[in-house]
């Protein structure tokens, strides 16, 4: 018994990570259906940026700070210089030379953190120590209750936005049929650039909670990107609360496989998740069940 | 006008130079190292070392008379890539020898090339492969994973433990480590009961090592992996609180594995090079001064801590500008020879004794079994 709850916390708390991760996805997908892949480099920044200011001497809330709103601002200007201008090209670009200019734009993220802060790994200490809390014969460290925790935040606080406030209610219209929400008057070029420094913002915050148990370094963002999507897509693209349940379905999935099974399966297993829950699912587990009229 | 002089001012410099230059043809030292990708943590303190050497060399008159030309390129940790560029660099750069190959795999891609073309190699890879069986042209600086598990199980079974756990990690280096380990083991007398594996870009190892701790008999536990993954072993090692002694392999002998792992890594023993514990060293020892000195040189130009893989690069470019001295040109089968007879040099990895048979030349004693107290290297016997 306590075996089973020490995987599960591993998976939960690697879960968390995930479902941080597929949280930003979905905003930027909410807002244009694109898929965003410099996600992953965003939650690298948050936890890198933090490294590097604390270094700097600055106290650990004040790097915070500015480890969440520089990202938000390269956010803001991937939008602005890279996919704006590809969007006003003629007759607009298709979505999937949108999602190929975020690849491109991670990797230009990626190379520009490696030049400048270097290729080595990094932490910082835990924000309430390193003693492992006793549960039931296994073991829970404090950190992990801050990503829950942080988890918990974000999805109260996107719920909150989207369903209570009229600029979350403009991202929803835009994302729903950005033509009609144009003639009401929502001015989606806006909405587009603040769900990228919301999402980049996320992501960055996300990064810093994580950094502590999970390390961090100019190529973290490959891994948690590739896995926040898997997370995504299992959760269905889109819902806020699909992303959270994919994330930690797939964690705890992993955690199992690797303590059950065996741990030369563990990789496998999510992708495997994925085929099973889509070709029953086609929309994830939480997607929209939208029918197309003709 | 200002600018005009300028530019004519830089043309004569760069012609003077280059008469200069011209009167004792350079030595050209071809090296195709992983300046960027996944081995960057590798193949960066590698080049770094091979430029500040290059450079101390010329300073002091280069070799034989002859300045020495460094002609690199980064495979960005791609093996296929590591082949193009070792063929341009003996068919185009017509280099004299080869230094590099910061990866097994980047080597194993170049071997073919140099064994053709004839053209000494210095391999700074760490697999068994590369020399075993030997090839002629080839050469390797870093000590390899048997030889790490060697030194592990040697100091086990000095403390009684023949119960152990192998926890690997699914990358190349961890996969040859698990192999080599798994012979060694059979050949030791030691028992392996439990045998799990984890990814490099793992963050969580828990599960994989709530199993070991409920696995019967296991007195010390063997963890085979490079970069991070280690660190996060310690970390999730103590927070489930499994409490037999750990072991790493030498990949992770840096600084920066003590600064990660924090208040986990006390009593976690490893085998390591010389290099990381220069100053600890006893006054006697042979390669104390070769050691602080190359770590001294490096501190001062890049203002960061060596790691063992740089010193494999100071190893790798001594060995082949010792070999020419003793050649006394670039004659490339005259400097083969020298560098296969090379004795009793002493490098950062240790000392090297090569044979027609031994083109790595280091035994166990290039290995120094490692504690760390107190958040600091201390030297065991």
């Amino acid at each position: 018994m306590s075996q089973f709850l020490q995987f599960l916390f591993s998976g939960v708390t690697v879960g968390a990570t995930y479902a941080l991760a597929a949280l930003g996805f979905t905003l930027i997908y909410n807002a244009s259906n694109v898929i965003n892949f410099a996600q992953g480099e965003f939650i690298m920044l948050g936890g890198m940026l933090t490294v590097y200011f604390v270094n700097a001497g600055l106290p650990l809330p004040l790097a915070v700070a500015l480890a969440i709103a520089l990202p938000a601002v390269v956010g803001m200007l991937v939008e602005k210089l890279a996919i704006e201008p590809a969007k006003r090209s003629s007759q607009g670009a298709e979505v999937v030379s949108l999602i190929i200019i975020t690849i491109g734009a991670s990797l230009v993220i990626r190379g520009v953190v490696q030049v400048w802060l270097g290729k080595g790994t990094h932490a910082f200490p835990a924000f309430s120590g390193s003693e492992p809390i006793a549960i039931g014969g296994a073991t829970l460290l404090p950190q992990s209750l801050w990503v829950l925790g942080g988890t918990a935040l974000i999805v109260v606080a996107l719920w909150l936005f989207f369903s209570r406030s009229l600029a979350g209610k403009a991202i929803l219209a835009t994302s729903y049929n950005p033509l009609a929400a144009q003639l009401v008057g929502i001015d989606t070029q806006w909405v587009l650039l603040v769900s990228f420094a919301l999402s980049a913002a996320l992501g960055a915050f996300g990064g810093i909670l994580l950094t502590p148990i999970t390390m961090t370094s100019y190529d973290v963002g490959i891994m948690l990107g590739l896995k926040g999507f898997v997370a995504a897509v299992v959760g269905g693209l889109g819902s806020g609360l699909g992303a959270v349940a994919g994330g930690l379905l797939v964690g705890i999935v992993e955690a199992m496989a690797a303590g059950y099974i065996s741990s030369a399966y563990k990789d496998a297993v999510p992708f495997l998740l994925i085929f099973v829950i889509l070709f029953f699912l086609p929309r994830g587990l939480f997607g929209a069940k939208i029918t197309e009229r003709v | 006008m200002n600018k005009l002089l300028q530019t004519l001012c830089a043309a004569v410099l760069g012609a003077g130079i280059a008469t200069a230059a011209a009167a004792a043809e350079p030595i050209k030292v071809g090296a195709v190292l992983s300046v960027t990708g996944p081995a960057a943590f590798l193949g960066d303190p590698e080049l770094k070392t091979l430029q500040l050497y290059v450079d101390k060399i010329n300073k002091a008159g280069g070799v034989l008379g002859r300045p020495l030309q460094l002609v690199q390129y980064d495979d960005g940790s791609d093996a296929g890539k590591a082949n193009s560029f070792g063929k341009r660099l003996i068919d185009d750069d017509k280099v004299d020898v080869l230094v590099g190959g910061t990866t097994t795999g980047s080597t194993m891609s170049m071997v073919p090339l140099a064994e053709k073309a004839g053209v000494p190699f210095v391999s700074l890879a760490g697999a068994v492969v590369i020399v075993e069986p030997v090839k002629k042209w080839v050469f390797k600086t870093p000590h390899t994973d048997r030889m790490a598990a060697e030194k592990v199980f040697e100091d086990m079974k000095k403390r009684g433990f023949t119960k152990v756990a192998l926890f690997s990690e699914t990358s190349g280096f961890g996969q040859s480590g698990k192999k080599e380990t798994e012979a060694m083991a059979a050949k030791m007398g030691i028992t392996l009961v439990a045998n799990e594996t984890y990814g490099a870009k793992d963050t969580d190892m828990s599960p994989q090592l709530t199993n070991i701790k409920n696995t019967a008999g296991v007195q010390a536990m063997f963890v085979f992996g490079l970069g991070q993954g280690p660190a996060i072993v310690n970390k999730n090692a103590r927070q489930i609180g499994l409490a037999v002694p750990i072991y790493h392999a030498h990949g992770v002998a840096s600084d920066e594995f003590i600064k990660l792992s924090g208040a986990a890594a006390e009593g976690i023993r490893l085998p390591a090079a010389a290099l990381l514990v220069a100053d600890k060293l006893p006054a006697n020892d042979v390669q104390k001064p070769v050691v602080v000195a190359y770590a001294k040189a490096y501190r001062e130009r890049y203002k960061e801590d060596v790691s063992s893989f740089g010193g494999h690069a100071y190893d790798g470019l001594m060995l082949a500008v010792d070999a020419i001295k003793r050649a006394g040109g670039t004659d490339k089968a005259k400097v083969r020879d020298a560098l296969e007879a090379t004795k009793g040099y002493v490098g950062t990895g240790g000392k090297v004794n090569m044979s027609p048979t031994d083109h790595m030349g280091l035994d166990l004693t290039a290995f120094r079994m490692l504690e760390i107290k107190n958040g600091d290297w201390v030297l065991i016997n």
